[in-house]
C-alpha cells in the first residue's frame, strides 16, 4: 500500500517536474497529497487511477491557494499547466507516462555538481529525506538540505532540458547516471552496525534505482552490469560479520551464508549483458564479483582471473579503488613482491587518506617481512578506519600478523 | 582558505574507565593512538588534548560579586567531554570525515571563531 502510494507519487513528481522544470515545486505540491494517500488508501484500497487521485488532491490545494499550499507563487503557472497535462494523461485509458528516466538523467546532468547528483536522485526519484541522505554521506543535514535546494533551483533557472540524451551524447551521460547510482550503493557500504536495518546504508535504495533504470532502459549492458555488481555484493551481506559482529574478510566468508537467489539473478543479468557484445566498467566489476561467487561451488578463488579482470577495469576507469583491487588480486594469487610494486606505484598523495590502501599495504609488507613498515601501515589503516568491526580486526592482525 | 574546527569527544563513564582498566586498556589505546597519529600525519592538527575524567573537574559560577566554586563538571549529562582536537581543514565536510574516524561513540564538530586580530 505504502509502496503503491509512493510509486505513484514519484511518477507524478517526475511528470510535473519534467513539464514545469521545477522539481522542488512539484515535490511541495504533491507532499500533502501523498500524506493524504498514505492515510486514505490503506482504508479504501488503491484507487483505480492512483495518479489521478493524487493529482486531484494536489490541484485542490494549488488552485484554491489554501494556506496549506507551500508552493511559491512564481512556480504556480508552470505547475498548473503541468498538472493539466497530467490530468489529461491520468484520465486517459493508457498507462500513466513514466518520466523518471528523464529525471535520472537530469540529476546526473553535467551542469549539476557531481557531489550532489546521488543525493538529488535519492530525494527526487526515491523520495528519501535529506537527513537520512546526509547521514549516509557524512554531511551536516542542514547543509545537505541547502545543496539539494540549490541543485533544484539550478535545474529550474538554468533551463536544463528534460530530454533524453541523443545517441551521440548517451554513453557519457549514462555513465554519469550509473556512477551516481553506484555511489549510493557505496555510501554507508561499511554499514557500521553490520546487519542493523536502521543503520543500513543506502544499499537497498541503490538497488531499487538500479532496477528502475533497468526497467526504463532494457537491453543496456552496462545497466545490467551495474545491477549485477550490486546484487553480487549484496548477496554477501550476512556473511560479512560473525554472529558476534566481528568483521570477516571476503576470502574467509562462509559461503553458505551468501544469498543464492541474489547471486543467481546477478549471473542471469551478466549473461544477458554479455549478449550485447559491449563490455564496460560495470560489467567487468560484476564479473570480478562473479569469480568470487564461484567459490561457493568450487571452494577456491581463481585469483588470476580476478587480476586479469581488474586489469580491464584499470584500463576502462583507473580509479584508486581499481588500482588497489588489482594489487590485492595479484597478492592473493601468490606474488607479494609484484603486488607491492603495483601498490607502491600509486602516487602517495592519492592514497594519503584512502583506508583500503593502507590495510592492503600492511598485509603485503607483513608477508614481505618488512615488520617496521607493516606496523606503521597498520597504524595508518586503523587510524583512518570508520568501522569499529574492521578496526578491531586490523588491531588483532597488527598484534599477531 | 582553510578553517579551524574543533572536534569535541564525548565519553561515557565506561569509556573513561577503559583508559586504565587492565582488560580494556589495550583495545582503547590501540584504537585511539593510531587515530591521533593519522590526524597528525595528515598535518591537520592545530592543537589538542585529552582531559582527565570529569570527577577531576572544578566548576566556578561567577555572578556579579558572588562566586561559587564546586567540585565536579558543569554538565550533568552522562557523556562528558573527554578530549578535543582543533584541526585545520578546507571545509566542514572534511572535518566530519575526520570525526567519523573517531574510535568512540559521540563527537561534536564545531567551527571555531576566526582568531581575534
Amino acid at each position: 500500500m505504502e509502496r503503491a502510494a509512493s510509486d505513484s507519487y514519484r511518477r507524478l513528481v517526475a511528470f510535473l517536474a519534467a513539464r514545469s522544470h521545477d522539481v522542488a515545486a512539484a515535490e511541495d505540491a504533491l507532499a500533502d497529497a501523498f500524506l493524504a494517500a498514505l492515510e486514505t488508501w490503506p482504508r479504501t484500497g488503491v484507487p483505480h487511477k492512483p495518479e489521478a487521485w493524487l493529482l486531484t488532491a494536489a490541484r485542490r490545494r494549488l488552485i484554491d491557494g489554501s494556506r496549506h499550499a507551500r508552493v511559491e507563487a512564481g512556480a504556480l503557472p508552470a505547475l498548473l499547466a503541468a498538472a493539466d497535462d497530467a490530468h489529461a494523461a491520468a484520465g486517459a485509458d493508457t498507462v500513466f507516462p513514466d518520466e523518471r528516466l528523464k529525471l535520472l538523467f537530469i540529476c546526473a546532468h553535467p551542469a549539476i555538481d557531481a557531489a550532489v547528483r546521488t543525493p538529488l536522485m535519492l530525494q527526487t526519484v526515491l523520495g528519501l529525506d535529506a537527513a537520512r541522505i546526509a547521514s549516509a554521506f557524512l554531511v551536516k543535514p542542514a547543509t545537505m538540505g541547502q545543496r539539494l535546494s540549490r541543485a533544484k533551483a539550478k535545474i529550474r533557472d538554468a533551463g536544463i532540458r528534460f530530454e533524453l540524451p541523443d545517441t551521440l551524447d548517451l554513453p557519457p551521460r549514462l555513465d554519469a547516471v550509473l556512477e551516481a547510482i553506484y555511489a549510493a550503493y557505496g555510501a554507508g557500504w561499511d554499514d557500521l552496525a553490520g546487519a542493523d536495518p536502521r543503520r543500513r546504508g543506502l544499499a537497498s535504495e541503490a538497488i531499487e534505482l538500479g532496477r528502475l533504470l533497468r526497467h526504463l532502459m532494457p537491453g543496456e549492458p552496462e545497466v545490467q552490469g551495474l545491477l549485477a555488481l550490486m546484487l553480487h555484493c549484496e548477496a554477501r551481506r550476512e556473511a560479512r560479520r560473525t554472529e558476534a559482529g566481528a568483521y570477516v574478510p571476503l576470502s574467509e566468508q562462509d559461503t553458505t551464508r551468501w544469498s543464492r537467489p541474489m547471486i543467481e539473478e546477478a549471473e542471469q543479468l551478466l549473461a544477458e549483458a554479455a549478449q550485447a557484445g559491449r563490455p564496460g566498467r560495470f560489467q567487468l566489476e560484476a564479473a570480478i564479483q562473479s569469480v568470487h561467487a564461484l567459490r561457493a561451488g568450487t571452494g577456491v578463488t581463481d585469483w588470476e582471473a580476478v587480476a586479469l579482470l581488474y586489469e580491464g577495469v584499470v584500463r576502462a576507469a583507473p580509479t584508486i579503488g581499481a588500482l588497489v583491487g588489482r594489487a590485492a588480486a595479484v597478492g592473493e594469487g601468490g606474488d607479494a613482491v609484484k603486488a607491492w610494486a603495483l601498490l607502491d606505484a600509486i602516487p602517495a598523495e592519492a592514497v594519503e587518506r584512502y583506508q583500503p590502501y593502507w590495510a592492503l599495504a600492511a598485509h603485503l609488507l607483513t608477508r614481505l617481512e618488512r615488520r617496521g613498515e607493516a606496523a606503521a601501515a597498520y597504524d595508518r589503516a586503523i587510524g583512518l578506519c570508520e568501522d569499529p568491526a574492521t578496526r578491531e580486526y586490523l588491531a588483532q592482525r597488527r598484534r599477531s600478523p | 582558505m582553510f578553517m579551524h574546527y574543533s572536534l569535541l569527544f564525548y565519553q561515557s563513564p565506561e569509556d573513561f574507565a577503559a583508559r586504565t582498566d587492565p582488560r580494556k586498556r589495550e583495545a582503547f589505546w590501540g584504537a585511539f593512538l593510531p587515530y591521533m597519529k593519522a590526524l597528525r600525519d595528515a598535518g591537520v592538527v592545530v592543537a589538542g588534548a585529552g582531559l582527565q575524567p570529569p570527577d577531576s573537574a572544578t566548576t566556578l559560577r561567577l555572578q556579579g560579586d558572588k562566586r561559587l566554586v564546586q567540585d565536579g563538571p558543569y554538565s550533568e549529562a552522562k557523556e562528558q567531554l573527554g578530549g578535543f582536537f582543533v584541526i585545520d581543514v578546507p571545509d566542514l565536510d572534511t572535518a566530519l570525515e575526520w570525526a567519523a574516524r573517531y574510535p568512540g561513540k559521540v563527537v561534536e564538530v564545531r567551527p571555531n571563531l576566526p582568531p581575534v586580530e
